[in-house]
């Protein structure tokens, strides 16, 4: 199976709080944060390594191609998915004030016309816009169907079974490719993803692979393929236009100890009025 | 003049309540642009759940009868075709139903999205709306600029509209299809059915963290004092992954965000990731051994304590207050 694994470069999520707008309000800043692949789109390329091969014996049984849309830089983040054992990576050039997610989902509709995947591989949000909505736009634009939230994949019969978790609990579609793929956190527990190919008896471990020495050095010389917007038709320009930023108030009054479980329940019904 | 659509959640072939807060919405942007706004109940049941929406001031209340369970590709194609033409904003309440349906609808309709968003100001006829990124850390205002605007809202900041009297008109919309449906099948909905208030609407949320160490005592040692509580039972995304819990109790970026009258978070470290799911509850209390967790940095009162003591004795006390009256 052909697949190709968009993949976005945020700021350090777990630094989060750090963000900064500046006095203006006008723009938003990570200075000072480590940019990172947005944890889902890891855990989309992870899913994707483990469609396309044989757990236990490391054959690899299709291609994998990571796609990024972002600043020139961005190479540098892309050579991480190309260590874990992505094959090669597209880089569509642009800045973010040019970008939304119709836009993403319009230049990834041309990069999947002309690379023909059976799949499209994608983390369900990106952790620093919060929009959830690239992967669904896209499978509309493709008039595919998609199968968001994944936290199963199982390969039955050319089909794939997915199960997505929702707010009730976990909804099972089998969906037939070429498809869009949108993945949540479970995706990579140890039984997350079944070929019908790796062995029921392999274990693969909790999360994402590391790169290994070797990956590193071979993604060194994998090919990123640098395009622009307009090569992708998609120079329109975003729809979904940001105005302002601010920081979320502070929560008001100081964390209050409490000495045992007698004062809590005392300080929650009588000064909290909160029991 | 903006009209809105609402495009309702049905559960089981019912009406689910979190539709009410993008009915809120509507209400705010269809007064404050001098329009008005129309509910499409779509889905298997979609003419009983109607009834469910007649009082709420609603223009119109639009049924689409679609047999089966749950698929964009079934619906989407039918509410893009209600809505072109005829609505400037399509809204749904940002559950899981409301983010999987609405971007698709929104790319059929050559659409901008807004998704989760916590407010929408109207100004001289123009919409701005205020979205949570970087996991609540950050505020941005969006203006979205497409003939229709896409726009799903976050449950704990659109108050569910109360019913207004009078009775609104239904009407049935023509369905159309999509052959993306054709490759897709529903399978199954497998839900754990509990007895305690949902997640998203309780007054008291009693989370646990990885600090609990097993299913077991999830059961044994957070249960009873979620009970005592009357309260819904969360966990964080650490528990979750660990088995401890189903993936559905998740409070967090990704998981379900909630903004009870009381939250109570044991042995939660609070990450960021959790945090941005649950600092909007009014009262919060962290029940932790390590005083310098960052939950304390939005918590109210802290107990330093282990678990397994405090847990059972707040049990025992609550229990007793309560008893009091």
């Amino acid at each position: 199976m052909k697949i190709l694994v968009p993949v976005k470069r945020v700021a350090d999520p777990d630094n989060a709080n750090k963000m900064k707008v500046s006095p203006d309000g006008s723009r938003v800043t990570s200075d000072g944060l480590e940019w990172k692949l947005n944890p889902f789109d890891e855990y989309a390329v992870e899913a994707a390594l483990r469609l396309n091969e044989n757990g236990a014996t490391g054959e690899r049984l299709g291609e994998v191609i990571v796609v990024s849309i972002g600043a020139e830089d961005v190479q540098t983040t892309l050579r991480q998915p190309l260590a874990m054992g992505a094959d090669r990576a597209i880089l569509v050039k642009a800045d973010d004030a040019e970008i939304d997610s119709l836009v993403v989902a319009k230049a990834l509709k041309a990069l999947v016309e002309a690379e023909k995947p059976d799949l499209v591989l994608m983390g369900k949000q990106a952790v620093d816009g919060d929009s959830n909505t690239a992967g669904q736009m896209l499978a509309e634009l493709l008039g595919w169907p998609m199968a968001t939230f994944a936290m199963s994949i199982h390969g039955e019969d050319g089909a794939l079974r997915v199960g997505r978790e929702v707010d009730t609990g976990v909804l099972t579609v089998k969906v037939t490719p070429p498809a869009v793929v949108t993945v949540d956190l479970r995706i990579v527990s140890p039984n997350g993803v079944k070929n019908g190919v790796t062995p029921d008896s392999h274990v693969y471990n909790e999360g994402a692979r590391y790169a290994s020495l070797k990956g590193i050095m071979a993604a060194k010389k994998k090919a990123i393929d640098v395009k622009s917007l307009a090569d992708v038709g998609a120079a329109d320009g975003a729809v979904v236009k940001y105005t302002k930023f601010e920081l979320p108030p502070a929560r008001s009054g100081q964390v209050k100890y409490v000495a045992d479980v007698a004062e809590l329940v005392n300080k929650l019904k009588t000064e909290a009025k909160a029991i | 003049m903006t009209d809105v659509l609402v495009v309702a959640e049905l559960l089981d072939g019912g009406l689910r309540k979190n539709t009410l807060s993008a009915v809120r919405f509507a209400r705010q942007v269809a007064e404050g642009t001098g329009g008005a706004f129309d509910v499409l109940a779509i889905g298997e049941g979609a003419a009983a759940a109607a009834s469910a929406l007649e009082g709420y001031g609603a223009r119109k209340v639009l049924v689409a009868e679609i047999e089966g369970g749950y698929l964009a590709e079934k619906y989407a194609p039918t509410i893009a075709d209600a809505a072109r033409g005829t609505y400037g904003v399509v809204a749904a309440t940002a559950s899981t139903y409301g983010k999987d349906l609405l971007p698709r609808v929104a790319a059929r309709l050559d659409a901008g999205v807004a998704s989760d968003i916590a407010a929408v100001s109207v100004e001289g006829g123009t919409l701005s709306y205020k979205r949570p990124m970087y996991a609540g850390n950050v505020f941005g205002w969006c203006a979205v600029r497409s003939d229709v605007q896409v726009v799903t809202v976050r449950q704990t900041e659109f108050e569910a509209a109360e019913p207004t009297g009078g009775s609104s008109p239904t009407e049935t919309v023509s369905i159309s299809s999509d052959p993306a449906a054709d490759r897709i099948e529903f399978i199954s909905l497998e839900s754990v059915k509990s007895e305690r208030p949902e997640l998203t609407e309780a007054q008291i949320v009693v989370s646990g963290g990885r600090a609990l160490k097993s299913a077991e005592n999830f059961h044994t040692v957070l249960e009873p004092l979620v009970d005592a509580l009357g309260a819904a039972m969360g966990a964080s995304r650490a528990a979750c992954d660990a088995g401890y819990v189903p993936n559905d109790l998740q409070v967090g970026q990704t998981g379900k965000v909630v903004a009870p009258k009381l939250y109570v978070a044991v042995g939660i470290s609070g990450a960021i990731q959790h945090l941005a799911g649950m600092k909007g509850s009014k009262v919060i209390v962290a029940i932790n051994k390590d005083k310098e967790a960052p939950i304390a940095q939005v918590a109210d009162y802290f107990l330093v304590a282990d678990l397994f003591a405090a847990v059972p004795e707040l049990t025992a006390e609550i229990n007793r207050v309560k008893a009091l009256g």
